[in-house]
């Protein structure tokens, strides 16, 4: 089998029993990037040189036991996460040249772990979309598709990986930014609870919703990287210092007696029949292997929506006060026009279209006078969604609902209308609304696109979400499907 | 509650956007289509509810005030637009 075929954890086994070195899985990773990188526009930066200089570093030290779970398997990071002495620019012409002085707590983690970072993928500027269409530097495409997005705003991690880039990346999910492009590539992706993973590193789109997860070809892969990327974190006061559970050994085929809710507004209008069909076929497959379906319903739904944008734009709005041209960035031309003229310039001329419109709107929301009518309303909207997770969680361990309420569209399609587009992420907002840990595992196809089934579970439960997401990933082949290039 | 034309321009200013005029009208029909959608939240009952800021509770981590590793000068000024002197150099502030 090629290199680049293999799962993260077969590549470590076998890097590990010394059937191959680091080396050689690097330049198998570069290879591939080569080859399919034309077409699919995944990443912003390949390192090469670091990348091959740090598997080398490993191939001559310790032995396998003391080199870490990930040593040698090559890892893509979202170009929002910072990587000292690798640039990071967030899909923005503010920081197109910016290299971060340090890294990231998770990238940190991964490189003791013996990950090897190798690329810099493409998102929606900010983190800001859910097609990777806003990014500054040019959209990535949908392995599966060309002319298809590959959903945002970690899209590019997600082409890489199902193009078999690498095995591994990390995104990030403020509303469904890991899941939704997970599911639009026919791959898994994790947005752990919120406070599970350290945020120190990632930069900040809105704050009270932000996680980094895990995205790989398989619910191991995912554990596995997620294993490494948990827990607590004293550069970040929102990371809770619980320690974390064993989430490999939680991959185990076993729902007997689990009871899963169907939440009926998930399936709403909006909803692709194929979809929708796709997903019960798969609480079916659960059901059979023991699971306890039943159908139920969160009202607050439907008001997720509205709620999100405005929380997320206002937070947005207080985040990016901060490239105002001066510490680093992109700085405008304004001569004569003093500092607050060259930060209104550089503001301007450095952020896109959707970026502003999200700081406009934020700005708005908490401007005096409309704080009460938008900003609290919303937060206490935040509360319902919460009061409801809460109550259908008396009676389920984990929810089942699509993750996408469609498989991928066409690069443009929805472009012009930014309503259409923020649809995309309907039924994945409310589990960042609630903090609640949540995954996109393949079920299906349609048009030759992949269908993606959410599985949502009580903050901190993420073993019971592997284990619902193995479960289902073992008793069908959806996954292991992958894309012709 | 639709904005105005007035009000669109005292946001931009808030939020430090020199915004063209052609981008100020596309943002302003933006910006409105948003508005009439949030128009749902007001239909919602939310008497006596309290708000949601975060999802759990934090705390602040204290250490004891002792001098500890920082960046150097020399990173923190790496990626400045433009530095003079060990510092970041700003266009005039004040009028002579």
């Amino acid at each position: 089998m090629a290199l680049t075929e293999m799962g993260a954890k077969e590549l470590a086994d076998l890097i590990a029993q010394g059937g191959v070195s680091a080396e050689e899985a690097v330049m198998a990773t570069l290879e591939r990037i080569q080859q399919t990188e034309p077409c699919l526009q995944a990443l912003l930066t390949v390192c090469p040189e670091q990348a091959i200089s740090h598997a080398r570093e490993l191939d001559r030290s310790g032995t396998s036991e003391t080199r870490g779970p990930l040593a040698g398997v090559p890892v893509i990071v979202k170009d929002n996460i910072c990587t000292a002495g690798i640039k990071t620019t967030c899909a923005s012409r503010m920081l197109a040249d910016w290299v971060p002085p340090y890294s990231a707590t998770v990238v940190e983690r991964l490189q003791q772990a013996g990950g090897i970072v190798v690329a810099k993928s493409n998102l929606d500027e900010f983190a800001m979309g859910s097609s990777t269409e806003n990014s500054a530097f040019g959209p990535s495409r949908n392995p599966w598709n060309v002319a298809c997005v590959p959903g945002g705003s970690s899209g590019g991690s997600a082409s890489a990986v199902a193009a078999r880039q690498a095995p591994l990346a990390l995104g990030s999910d403020t509303g469904g930014s890991i899941r939704q492009p997970a599911a639009l590539c026919g791959i898994v992706g994790l947005k752990p609870t919120y406070g599970r993973v350290s945020r120190y590193g990632l930069v900040a789109y809105a704050s009270s919703l932000d996680q980094i997860g895990p995205m790989a070809r398989s619910v191991r892969d995912v554990a596995l990287l997620f294993q490494v990327i948990a827990g607590g974190d004293r550069k970040d006061s929102t990371c809770v210092s619980m320690p974390a559970s064993d989430y490999e050994a939680a991959c185990i085929a076993d729902v007997r007696g689990l009871r899963i809710g169907v939440p009926r507004e998930y399936f709403a209008s909006g909803v692709q029949a194929e979809v929708a069909s796709a997903v019960r076929t798969a609480v079916d497959t659960l059901s059979d292997l023991g699971a306890i379906a039943e159908e139920c319903s969160m009202p607050s739904t439907s008001w997720s929506l509205a709620a999100y944008y405005i929380i997320a734009p206002a937070e947005a709005s207080s985040n990016l006060a901060r490239y105002d041209g001066v510490k680093y960035g992109f700085r405008a031309h304004a001569a004569g026009r003093g500092h607050i003229g060259m930060a209104e310039r550089t503001r301007a001329e450095g952020f896109g279209r959707e970026v502003k419109q999200r700081i406009m709107v934020g700005t708005y929301a908490l401007s005096a006078g409309y704080y009460e009518a938008y900003y609290k309303r919303a937060q206490q909207v935040r509360t319902l969604i919460r009061r409801d997770f809460e109550r259908v969680f008396e009676r389920y361990d984990v929810l089942i609902t699509p993750t996408s309420p469609t498989v991928a569209f066409r690069l443009g399609e929805r472009a012009e209308d930014p309503l259409a587009m923020k649809l995309a992420d309907t039924c994945t907002l409310p589990a960042n609304m609630a903090g609640v840990p949540a995954i996109s595992v393949p079920c299906g196809f349609h048009d030759g696109l992949p269908i993606g089934l959410q599985i949502m579970a009580k903050p901190f439960d993420e073993v019971t979400l592997l284990r619902a997401a193995y479960t289902y990933e073992q008793a069908t082949d959806w996954w292991r499907r992958s894309p012709e290039l | 509650m639709p904005l105005t034309d007035t009000d669109i321009r005292t946001v931009a200013r808030l939020a430090r956007l020199a915004l063209p005029e052609e981008e100020m009208a596309a943002q302003y029909e933006h910006i409105n289509a948003l508005m009439r959608w949030f128009e749902v939240l007001q239909t919602v009952d939310v008497t006596g509810v309290e708000p949601t800021s975060h999802v759990i509770g934090m705390y602040n981590f204290l250490r004891q005030d002792v001098a500890a590793e920082s960046l150097s000068q020399e990173a923190v000024l790496s990626n400045a637009p433009e530095a003079a002197e060990g510092f970041f150099a700003v266009p005039r502030i004040l009028e002579d």
